[in-house]
C-alpha cells in the first residue's frame, strides 16, 4: 500500500508517522507542501505539528497551501485521508471535514495519555479494533475542543461518523473523562463517505511497547486489511 | 529645499478595519479569564468581555463598493472561520 505524508513548515510529527507507516510495510513518500502533484497514493496523511506556527487559526494557512488542492481532489475521488492532531485541524479548515477545533476549555496545552473508545469499527480505518474497545493514546494539543453546528452533530450521530470518544479507564464517557471540552467527548470523526478520518490523539506514538504501548497499531493494520 | 510629496500618494487606496469575534453562543475562555481578572482588580461595573482579532487592510482600489467586496471575500475565504466567528468591516 502506498502512502504520502504532507509536510508543512512547522509539522513535527511527520517523521513519527513515517516511521509508523514504514514499520507497517507501507511504501511511504514525504511530500512538501509546495508540490503541485501528489505521488500515486492509497493513503494521504496530514501529520501533527504546528504548521505556520498556528498563525491566524491552527491549520488555517496550511489549509490553503498548493498541495491541498490535490489532497482535496484525491479525497473526493475516494482516496483514504488521515489527519492527526494539527492534520485534523487542517482538514476542517479545508472543509473536507465539517466542524472546527476550538481552544481547550481550560486554556492549557494538554500533553498526556488518555483513554478513547472505538465507536465505529466498521470502517477502513478501524476494522481491526473491537467495537467499544478502549485504547490508551497520547494527546498533545492546545486546540482540540471539537465543535460543530447542531445539524451536523445530528448527522454525526445518525450516520455513525464519530470514530472515537474520550473516556476513562473503565470506558465511561462523561465530563470528567473529557480532557479539552470537546462536544460530546468527540476525539475523532469521519466524513460522510468514511474515507477521511480526523483525530486529535496520536496513534503513530503508540506502536512500540518500549516507548509506549501498541494501541495505535491496529489503525494501520486496519488500513492494510 | 522643500521635500515634494507626490500628490496622488493616497489615491487608489482604501483602508478598512476588520473585527473578528467568536459567535455569541461559542464559549470564549480567553475573554472569560480577562473578564474575571478585571473583576478581581476591582472593576465591579464590568458586565462582559469578548476577545477578538483586528485586521487593518489596504486595498488598491478607488471604488469603495468594489473594495469592500474584496475585503469581504478575504474574510470569507481566509480571515474568518464562519462556523464559530462573526466579523464586521469598517471603512477607516
Amino acid at each position: 500500500m502506498k502512502s504520502s505524508v504532507i509536510v508543512f513548515p512547522g509539522s513535527n510529527c511527520d517523521r513519527d508517522i513515517a516511521v509508523a507507516l514504514e514499520k507497517m510495510q507501507f511504501q511511504n513518500q514525504m511530500v512538501w507542501h509546495k508540490e503541485t502533484k501528489l505521488p500515486k497514493s492509497d493513503l494521504i496523511v496530514v501529520p501533527g505539528g504546528f504548521s505556520y506556527g498556528d498563525y491566524l487559526r491552527s491549520g488555517a494557512i496550511a489549509g490553503k497551501s498548493l498541495i491541498i488542492d490535490e489532497v482535496i481532489k484525491a479525497a473526493n475521488s475516494g482516496c483514504l485521508v488521515l489527519g492527526i492532531c494539527n492534520g485534523f485541524q487542517i482538514l476542517t479548515e479545508t472543509g473536507l471535514l465539517k466542524g472546527t477545533l476550538l481552544r481547550n476549555k481550560n486554556l492549557k496545552f494538554i500533553n498526556k495519555d488518555v483513554h478513547i473508545k472505538v465507536l465505529n469499527n466498521n470502517t477502513k480505518f478501524t476494522n481491526k479494533y473491537q467495537s467499544n474497545q478502549i485504547l490508551k493514546i497520547n494527546i498533545a494539543h492546545n486546540e482540540g475542543n471539537y465543535f460543530t453546528d447542531p445539524k451536523h452533530f445530528e448527522e454525526l450521530k445518525k450516520e455513525k461518523l464519530v470514530a472515537f470518544k474520550y473516556c476513562d479507564k473503565e470506558g465511561n464517557i462523561n465530563e470528567n473523562s473529557n480532557p479539552n471540552g470537546s462536544l460530546d467527548n468527540i476525539a475523532g470523526i469521519f466524513n460522510s463517505n468514511k474515507n477521511i478520518l480526523g483525530m486529535m490523539p496520536h496513534p503513530e506514538r503508540m506502536i512500540d511497547e518500549i516507548i509506549s504501548n501498541k494501541d495505535g497499531i491496529n489503525l494501520f493494520s486496519s488500513l492494510l486489511n | 529645499m522643500v521635500k515634494q510629496f507626490p500628490l496622488n500618494l493616497k489615491k487608489n487606496k482604501l483602508k478598512f478595519s476588520v473585527t473578528v469575534t467568536l459567535k455569541k453562543d461559542v464559549l470564549d475562555p480567553q475573554g472569560k479569564v480577562v473578564q474575571n481578572t478585571l473583576f478581581d482588580m476591582g472593576m465591579n461595573n464590568l458586565k462582559s468581555i469578548r476577545q477578538g482579532k483586528h485586521f487593518e487592510i489596504e486595498v488598491n482600489e478607488n471604488n469603495q463598493i468594489e473594495a469592500e467586496r474584496k475585503v469581504d471575500e478575504m474574510c470569507k475565504k481566509l480571515l474568518v472561520n464562519l462556523i464559530i466567528e462573526d466579523y464586521k468591516i469598517n471603512k477607516i
